[in-house]
């Protein structure tokens, strides 16, 4: 499963981005092979549709769920109709790796 | 006069369509006479979610009342509702409970106790076991807990409204069989809402 995760910058020790659309890094990591990509949000400064496009974008990397820290109204649906899984963890001062930490274990358990 | 008790009852009232549930259950004031024992101001769901869709996320009251599927004059209501519990509740330094309402969720939403997370469920056929970020059991349907609410609260309270000054009281069930007379000018009062009458006008 590939996860997509907001991040507020390009390292671990950087927080989870409680933007989506106009989050400044989007991480990929896939928890079968330990694959983890940093990649610079291309939308982020763009005026309009930039929600869609960042969900398209999730959707072509094949992320089944997305971590972030709110989601917009129209987000939603199109995430729903990619059948993409929304989590919003309550800590706002997680760090990437943590939630990196979280999905191993998640793993681990077997979810 | 009992509205239950019509023959001619009004149309059924549409279920509001919320996003997702609030973060938390309520607020509490601080300083001042935070302490007394005020009863507090219950913010429906539709409340909340009107109030979220205008103020914060900024949409127009058109746009809002599309995303709950109500009329613009409907949401403008639920939204002006919102607007007066929140005032009365900053002026008489009262706590508000969010919770209740006539509302539906647009996805099944879920809380992991574990890693405190909220997540929804995109597959509609498959009901999820564990949280999907760190694997704990311990999740909880958070759409079945606001039922719980509601039908908690049903079982024990029915709110009664004067229609002369429009001053609400809610009393136990089983008050019915005598006059409830209003404490603002002793005009007698009619049954409002009872959320276990299963009329349109109660629900």
């Amino acid at each position: 499963m590939i996860f997509a995760i907001t991040s507020s910058g390009n390292s671990k020790t950087d927080m989870l981005d409680s933007r989506f659309g106009r989050c400044h890094t989007l991480v990929f990591y896939d928890n079968e092979r330990g694959n983890l990509e940093f990649l610079p949000n291309p939308f982020r400064d763009e005026e309009e549709g930039v929600g869609p496009n960042v969900v398209r974008l999730i959707h072509s990397k094949g992320a089944g769920r997305i971590v972030s820290g709110s989601f917009g109204l129209k987000i939603k649906s199109l995430l729903d109709s990619h059948h993409i899984q929304m989590i919003i963890p309550e800590r706002e001062d997680l760090t990437v790796s943590e939630i990196l930490v979280l999905i191993d274990h998640g793993k681990k358990s077997g979810s | 006069m009992n509205y239950c008790s019509l023959n001619m009852s009004p149309r059924t009232r549409k279920r509001r369509k919320v996003t997702s549930p609030p973060e938390i259950k309520g607020f509490k004031p601080f300083g001042g006479s935070a302490k007394n024992n005020k009863p507090m101001i219950n913010l429906l769901y539709e409340e909340y979610e009107a109030l979220k869709l205008s103020d914060f996320d900024h949409y127009t009251h058109q746009e809002a009342s599309v995303f709950m599927e109500v009329s613009r004059p409907t949401f403008t209501r639920i939204y002006s509702s919102a607007l007066q519990k929140i005032a009365q509740a900053f002026v008489e330094g009262r706590g508000i409970t969010i919770e209740g309402g006539h509302v539906y969720f647009d996805s099944t939403w879920y809380y992991c106790d574990t890693c405190s997370s909220r997540f929804n469920n995109p597959f509609i056929e498959e009901t999820p076991q564990k949280c999907p970020l760190c694997g704990s059991w311990k999740i909880k349907d958070l759409d079945a807990t606001t039922s719980d609410d509601l039908s908690v609260k049903s079982e024990k309270k029915v709110l009664y409204r004067c229609e002369n000054c429009g001053t609400e009281k809610e009393k136990k069930r089983g008050a019915e069989k005598e006059n409830i007379l209003c404490d603002s000018c002793g005009n007698e009062m009619i049954l409002y809402r009872d959320h276990n009458c299963g009329n349109n006008a109660c629900l």
